[in-house]
């Protein structure tokens, strides 16, 4: 299975993505620069976690015009996974790609650090294999991350199952003390309609390795490969 | 000719004008002036401290590079080196501390990717007046959002630091930034510039009005007028600083580029005059091709600015297109301004026309050197009068122990850390709030354990043995996280050296640390000297921030400073003695702060190399450093575990020290330890074969911390409520 980790200026976290899919995953994988207008013959696009742009005017919103970004959307109506962390999902949620927006934090002020999250279902092709309401520890760093939609999307969403992670306590409860910058629903995780595009605040490549204190965010990764080979459903 | 009113006012004396003079045999012009002002400044020139830091140990068998060069390298095993440094950024902080600190950042990164190797962790040392004070409160949060909005946009986690709230630093705030780096030993990039004819390429941002004289403005006192002087303060731009990073080792690794150094303090003035001193050339530019965002700028403008994110360097001929076309990829500007030349004179050109004329070596290497006075200062015979008897005695001994919780200087620094990206590059695997942050070496099985320490207050009753504690401590605290102390990196930041008695402040620090760093056979490879730290004539404690980085053979052998395990022995590792010295306690339940803390090199070192071998045989599942708060307060940090808390139940004797000395004193050479009961003897026989005292004084386990003080049980407190106070206390101080 091929992954392609798009580089815009500014990206900060390809060499991670890059390093988890190729050294922990061991699957082929490819960097891409911003300028490329077509990312056919991968399986996945990833769009990491960083500051494109610096996250001038706002965060995502100038990479989402980035020549690549073209054929990231052929891509995603191909039906080919795409997956956006932090600043990645920040870049899908600008381009349209996903719903909603992410705003700053509550508390104004970037946050780093470990949390839980809680697996809403195991039926996408990020997350079947987690079981249902599974917790995972994967951490966040992010200055922008405060999840909103509007509650009609919102019900639409939650009907179709497109909401896949929420921040929650260590025992799995969905609370406001759980909610680390505010998002709407506790919402850290969601994907498109269709199910092949999914963006996420927290960074599964930082806990996909005992060594960095936690392993779950690998769960997410082979969910991917899962359902590329079609293993699941 | 020049005014003399002029050349005073950029910062050069009657005699250095002289001197000037003397060199070009003529008088110099403006820009000329400015340009030597600039360079002989203590902050470029190392006037007052230079004859001093020969004093270093900087040379041993991990040395790549020493002092001298953008920033120091060590070995650090399987062809790798560690790039590190720490430099100062103190004055533009206290008149606009966002920009101030993010551009400190910035300039330090700078500093190490210029050697060619990959920023892979940030740390800050920093100092601000009391939290209780209105613009201190100000000054903190926004150098933190200034460190914290710079660093965590360029991809590089900012992994450990310490900062200490004291009033002597109200007026002068300090920000430290660290940074080091990773490169192959072999592909480490240097400054000189050499070969005639090779091109001279400004890479990077455009240069504007700001940061004039900035290198100046650190070389005076902080003042009532210093808040006019915002010209001198830089503004960063951390997204251009990314491609900086990535188009320079991009261009680097084509091999076409000869040398390369940032331009820093003093911007184009510094980096052609020192790149062509090191290389025994000379240089001929002209500015009018410098890449510029204001119009109308005079040659004294463009050859002083310190606008931020800039390069200089000297490529091989006939590769500046490939060059060129490297930084272009990552939409930086990248234009030949020039040319190498071997007559040693750097010749600057303002569109075809002379502007300045000097040599190279004149500016970068001839600095006037001055061997300054001085003198003991009165305070230290007050505050050496100190009778620890004439303290009354302390009856309740728990709400002692939280007042020191709650202390600025001791309270979790969680407040701070939060707002870093600690963990982009997934190196980091011990997090803050251990006694040292650690890194991976991908691929290789080792790991980096790394810090910055300084107790100022020691260093102001003793700057001597105070500095030698500030190593002997961050050399302790990465021993306790397994790793072997490699290198020092220093930020000597004291006040006005013109004044005999800081100049025997600096003096008597700079000789502490070389003795403790001789002590452990750990080279200084790096650093800076911040002078003229003072505000309305009073200057800050000395502070000389000590970076250390160690390395860890086997990274599964790694430690924290946490609690594990309940029914874990709880040892007391090291040299009991009095410690009531320049203590936070003495200070937060007395209101002193006296006498003269003391430190045994000799004990210190035996200590270290047991505790590093009983972690490296998997002796021990923690070890914390005892420091500020003394014993009690190490208990209860190593009980705060943000992976699960542990309590602790520990019984001790005072052992002819007073009740206070014994919970509370800073006592160097003392490390806590916990390990599981069944390898006790192991390490009780370790101890013996490195002559270490030792002593088995508790269990972890419950959730409570119980201090028993000669058979009565003196402390029970709950973890959970001293644990939610020391970790909420520096937010609270902000709400």
């Amino acid at each position: 299975m091929k992954f392609g980790v798009v580089i815009f200026p500014g990206s900060n976290c390809d060499c991670d993505c890059r390093r988890v899919v190729e050294q922990v995953m061991e699957q082929p994988v490819d960097l891409i620069w911003h300028e490329a207008d077509s990312v056919d013959g991968y399986d996945c696009i990833i769009l990491p976690g960083g500051f494109s742009y610096g996250n001038y005017l706002r965060a995502g919103a100038i990479a989402s015009h980035s020549p690549v970004m073209g054929a990231v959307k052929k891509a995603a109506a191909d039906g080919k996974l795409v997956m956006g962390i932090c600043n990645g999902f920040q870049v899908l949620a600008e381009a349209g790609l996903l719903p909603g927006v992410l705003q700053r934090n509550k508390n104004l002020r970037f946050i780093c650090k470990f949390l839980h999250l809680k697996v809403e279902h195991n039926k996408s092709a990020f997350t079947n294999a987690c079981s249902p309401g599974q917790v995972l520890r994967i951490p966040i760093a992010h200055d922008e991350g405060k999840y909103y939609v509007d509650t009609k999307v919102l019900a639409e969403m939650e009907a179709k199952g497109q909401v896949l992670f929420r921040y929650c306590d260590a025992g799995g409860t969905v609370s406001a003390e759980a909610n680390p910058n505010g998002s709407l629903g506790n919402i850290a995780g969601i994907c498109n309609r269709k199910g092949n595009v999914m963006g996420m605040m927290p960074y599964p490549e930082r806990s996909a390795e005992e060594i960095l204190t936690s392993a779950d965010g690998r769960l997410i990764f082979e969910s991917m490969l899962r359902h590329l080979r079609q293993v699941w459903k | 000719m020049i005014e003399p009113k002029v050349y005073r006012e950029m910062g050069l004396n009657d005699v250095e004008y002289a001197q000037v003079m003397k060199i070009l045999g003529r008088h110099p012009n403006y820009t000329e002036v400015g340009m030597y002002a600039v360079m002989w400044s203590e902050h470029c020139g190392y006037k007052y401290s230079r004859p001093v830091l020969k004093l270093f140990p900087t040379t041993g068998p991990r040395v790549l590079q020493g002092p001298g060069e953008n920033a120091g390298a060590v070995d650090v095993g399987d062809g790798m080196a560690v790039v590190m440094k720490i430099e100062s950024h103190n004055h533009p902080s206290a008149v606009e501390p966002y920009e101030g600190a993010a551009t400190g950042v910035g300039g330090i990164v700078r500093d190490i990717f210029t050697m060619g190797a990959r920023p892979m962790a940030a740390l800050n040392s920093l100092r601000f007046g009391e939290l209780s004070d209105a613009r201190t409160r100000y000054l903190f949060d926004r150098a933190v959002s200034g460190i914290a909005g710079y660093g965590n946009c360029i991809g590089v986690p900012s992994v450990a630091g310490e900062v200490y709230f004291d009033d002597s630093y109200e007026g002068n705030p300090l920000i430290n930034a660290m940074c080091l780096g990773l490169v192959k030993s072999d592909k480490i990039a240097r400054s000189s510039a050499s070969g005639v004819g090779n091109p001279v390429m400004y890479v990077g941002a455009k240069t504007g009005r700001d940061g004039i004289h900035g290198a100046t403005f650190a070389s005076v006192e902080l003042s009532d007028e210093s808040e006019e002087r915002r010209s001198p303060t830089q503004v960063g731009d951390p997204f251009t600083e990314k491609l900086l990073i990535e188009a320079t080792l991009e261009a680097l690794n084509t091999g076409h580029i000869v040398g390369i150094q940032d331009m820093g303090a003093a911007g184009l003035t510094c980096s052609t005059t020192e790149m062509a001193a090191k290389g025994d050339s000379g240089m001929e530019v002209d500015i009018s091709l410098v890449p510029r965002r204001e119009e109308g700028m005079t040659p004294y403008e463009v050859m002083l600015s310190e606008s931020q994110e800039r390069m200089l360097l000297v490529a091989a001929k006939g590769h500046e297109n490939e060059v060129k076309g490297i930084f272009e990829k990552w939409g930086l500007n990248a234009v030949v301004i020039g040319r190498l030349t071997d007559d040693g004179i750097v010749r600057i050109y303002d569109n075809g026309e002379l502007a300045a004329e000097v040599p190279a070596k004149s500016l970068a290497e001839d600095t006037p050197v001055y061997h300054m006075d001085a003198r003991i200062p009165d305070y230290i015979a007050q505050v050496r009068r100190f009778d620890k008897d004439e303290l009354p005695q302390i009856e309740d001994f728990e709400p002692i122990l939280e007042l020191l919780l709650r202390r600025h200087n001791i309270a979790s620094k969680e407040y701070i850390y939060r707002q870093y990206d600690h963990m982009a590059q997934i190196n980091t695997v011990v997090l803050p709030g251990s006694d040292a942050a650690v890194l991976r070496l991908k691929g290789t099985g080792r790991g980096l354990a790394v810090t910055v320490d300084c107790n100022s207050r020691y260093c102001y009753l003793d700057p001597y043995i105070g500095s030698a504690i500030a190593v002997a401590e961050a050399a302790r605290n990465v021993v306790c996280s397994g790793a072997e102390p490699a290198a020092v990196t220093d930020c000597l930041n004291f006040g006005n050296p013109e004044k005999p008695e800081i100049f025997w402040q600096f003096r008597q620090a700079v000789e502490g640390i070389s003795a403790a760093c001789r002590a452990f056979g750990v080279p200084v490879i790096s650093g800076n000297v911040s002078f003229y730290n003072e505000s309305q004539g009073i200057a800050i404690y000395p502070t000389p921030a000590i970076g250390v980085l160690g390395v860890i053979e086997n990274i599964e052998r790694r430690c924290t400073s946490f609690f594990k395990n309940d029914d874990d022995a709880v040892v007391l590792l090291g040299f009991n003695g009095p410690g009531l010295d320049g203590s936070e306690y003495l200070k937060a339940a007395h209101g002193r702060v006296a006498g003269c803390p003391s430190l045994d090199l000799d004990k210190e070192k035996r200590l270290q190399a047991c505790c590093l071998e009983a972690i490296r045989s998997g002796l021990l599942a923690s070890a914390h450093d005892i420091a500020e708060g003394g014993l009690a307060v190490a208990l209860a940090e190593s009980c705060f575990n943000t992976e699960g808390s542990h309590g602790v139940s520990v019984e001790i004797s005072s052992d002819g020290l007073r009740q206070d000395d014994a919970l509370f004193g800073e006592a160097q050479s003392r490390i806590l330890v916990s390990l599981d009961p069944s390898k006790l003897d192991s390490l009780i026989k370790l101890a013996a074969e490195h002559d270490v005292p030792l002593m088995v004084i508790g269990a972890v386990g419950g959730s409570n911390l119980i201090i028993d003080l000669d058979g009565s049980k003196i402390i029970d407190l709950k973890i959970e409520k001293i644990e939610s106070a020391w970790r909420g206390s520096i937010e609270e101080a902000l709400a």
